[in-house]
């Protein structure tokens, strides 16, 4: 009978400090870590416990002396997110959470420019947007000032500045009159991706052709083809000759060699000959031998 | 089982009895294809002997071919066969005559004139060609004289080009993801418009590439219903210029079978263009066009390659407009034999009849086929 009294006191006595460890215990979590920056996790009580950082695609754990503080060195934690910490000791466990938020200095941008290519003289014909990452490619959600730049090889430049909404920022940009790769850079501080958008000419503009005799023949010469703008129409662009006569016609698709285009044709006396290209229609000549 | 057994024995003695039929008394033309007998006739008339040469055109004997012809003095075998299937290659290289006709124009005791058109079956469909031949009467049998057109062999030479080619580097697997890519041509369709015929719907229309690169084209189509529903899409499979070089225009022509116009609400049109390496050569000039109103209205003309480069295939594409400009067909041709340099060949494009009366003015281009891919 004294042991069975014996024995249920020392039951009761452990369960009694099980209750006091579990009352002890408790975590100190900083409310947000930057990512990739160390941290400490206080806890109070007594013993031995185990602590568990648990996040997106990424889970710590460590055994720590209840008491003391949890060192977590930078690095660590460098996913951005809502992290849970649960300390599990031998019959209880408590939880709390944190989050870690991008670091606050650009590391990274990525920048999507539209499109590579067009022709000269387009308002907002390119478009240029911008996404801010950390070291650790976070997107960075907190307003930052980008820089966007166009720039000629003439030498014109246009400039914007925009601040990110939701780590985007995005702007559009005039094409030039002048032809050539423009290069696109968008920056923040140090930080800079470029692209090169490539404007290039319009349609042809004035298109006019001049034609002598060579030999039986005719032949067609146009001016050197350039668009509303100057720009040089690049060769292999195709132009359309057409020689109508007596009911019939012949014609010619030449590509544009070194800025004009260049064809003999069999120049049938009151032949009318026309010039085209793509819906642009040139001048017109009636060939008489 | 039993069951099973007998039907096994039956077939395996009908196998044999029919083997043995068909040895001891074998068909005309599987003696002919064994190396038999001939199934020719006799050529006692003028219009058996070109029958004769067309079944051996047919089956590609062209040593009995050229063996019957009256004139073969004038030509040798190899010059014979090059006429009937080209000296360089084209569509005729790999294509067979799937049948032939004879029809006679004129006869005489000892001599005829017979129009043989041979069918020929090619990659790209149906191709006919026709032959007047002159036969004559040697002793009891007739011999046809073959009106050989030798073709020009271009000399070993040097041609000097100089235009453009265009090559493209696409985006590579190490380039940062937003890396723009090069920019797809800028292609728009600039005329379209649906026709009803009597086999269904058709659709008209014209593309133009107003990029500064070669594009890769095609146009696909869907037929929506009242209701916005789609009924059908249908692509422009080969009735289009697929290469189309900057500020080029193409026809293009969608057939939807068996669906009437009335059915349709509107229509979604897709083109569809991407970067192509391409040369700017070769130049086709397209000489002497001529409209030919009905009956068997036609356009007629004659392809001459400016180029050094012999041309392969070459597709005639023709655009048909109304007096307001408006594009009232399209119709194509392929040519069957190589274009050498300035060697004009001719063609002829078909216009339907219903058609022909509304046709005003034409616009042709031409696509061009080299060995080595498209240029």
């Amino acid at each position: 009978m004294r042991t069975r009294s014996a024995f249920l006191l020392s039951g009761m006595a452990v369960a009694m400090m099980q209750l006091a460890f579990a009352q002890d215990r408790s975590m100190s979590l900083p409310k947000t870590v930057e990512a990739g920056n160390a941290f400490t996790i206080q806890s109070t009580g007594s013993g031995k416990a185990t602590l568990y950082i648990i996040g997106l695609g990424q889970v710590l754990k460590r055994d720590v002396q209840l008491g003391e503080a949890t060192f977590f060195p930078a690095g660590s934690l460098y996913n951005a997110g809502h992290y849970l910490a649960v300390l599990a000791g031998d019959s209880s466990t408590e939880s709390d959470s944190f989050d870690v938020v991008p670091a606050s200095k650009p590391a990274d941008l990525s920048f999507l420019a539209r499109p590579s290519r067009l022709p000269v003289g387009l308002h907002d014909g390119i478009t240029g947007a911008v996404y801010v990452f950390d070291a650790y490619h976070n997107l960075i959600a907190a307003p930052t000032p980008v820089s966007f730049e166009l720039s000629n090889p003439s030498g014109t430049v246009q400039k914007r500045i925009v601040l990110t909404r939701e780590g985007a920022a995005w702007t559009g940009m005039d094409s030039t009159a002048r032809q050539g790769m423009d290069r696109f850079v968008a920056r923040i501080g140090e930080i800079s991706s470029a692209r090169v958008v490539g404007q290039v000419p319009g349609d042809p503009c004035g298109l006019k052709m001049n034609a002598r005799q060579s030999g039986q023949q005719v032949q067609l010469v146009t001016d050197p083809v350039r668009d509303c703008n100057g720009n040089a129409v690049p060769d292999g662009t195709i132009v359309t000759f057409t020689e109508a006569y007596n009911g019939a016609q012949s014609t010619v698709d030449v590509p544009l060699k070194h800025g004009i285009a260049e064809v003999q044709m069999a120049g049938h006396n009151g032949a009318t000959i026309s010039v085209a290209s793509g819906v642009v229609l040139g001048n017109q000549i009636r060939w008489e031998k | 089982m039993s069951k099973g057994r007998l039907f096994a024995a039956l077939l395996a003695a009908a196998t044999v009895a029919l083997v043995v039929i068909g040895t001891v008394w074998p068909v005309p033309s599987a003696v002919a294809y064994a190396g038999g007998a001939s199934l020719l006739r006799s050529s006692s008339t003028p219009e058996e002997a070109v029958a004769n040469l067309g079944d051996e055109i047919r089956m590609q004997a062209w040593g009995k071919a050229y063996a019957s012809l009256a004139n073969k003095a004038q030509f040798t075998q190899p010059e014979f066969v090059h006429d009937l299937t080209g000296y360089y290659s084209s569509l005729r290289t790999y294509a067979t005559v799937e049948n032939f006709e004879v029809r006679p124009l004129h006869a005489s005791a000892d001599e005829a004139e017979i129009e043989l058109k041979l069918h020929w079956s090619t990659v790209v469909g149906a191709s006919v060609s026709t032959r007047d031949l002159h036969v004559i009467r040697n002793g009891d049998r007739w011999e046809p004289e073959w009106p050989i057109a030798k073709e020009p062999i271009v000399p070993p030479q040097v041609i000097p080009v100089n235009y453009l080619r265009w090559d493209v580097i696409y985006r590579g697997p190490g380039d940062d993801w937003g890396a723009q890519d090069v920019e797809a041509p800028h292609v728009r369709i600039v005329d379209m418009h649906p026709v009803e015929r009597a086999d269904g719907v058709v659709i008209l229309g014209e593309l133009l590439n107003e990029d500064v690169v070669p594009a890769y084209v095609s146009v696909s189509a869907t037929l929506l219903s009242k209701s916005q529903s789609p009924i059908a899409t249908e692509g422009s499979f080969d009735k289009i210029s697929h290469l189309l070089l900057p500020k080029q225009v193409t026809p293009f022509l969608i057939k939807f079978p068996n669906v009437a116009l009335s059915e349709v609400g509107s229509i979604r049109m897709t083109p569809l263009s991407a970067l192509i390496a391409a040369s700017a050569d070769p130049v086709i000039e397209i000489e002497n066009e001529q409209l030919h109103p009905a009956p068997g209205a036609s356009l007629t003309g004659q392809l001459i390659n400016q180029s050094g480069q012999i041309v392969n295939v070459a597709h005639v594409l023709g655009t048909f407009y109304d007096k307001t400009g408006q594009v009232v067909w399209v119709a194509d041709e392929y040519i069957d034999r190589a274009l050498l340099p300035q060697n004009p060949v001719p063609f002829e494009i078909h216009i339907p009849e219903d058609l022909a009366r509304n046709v005003s003015s034409q616009r042709t281009v031409i696509a061009t086929y080299s060995s080595g891919g498209a240029q």
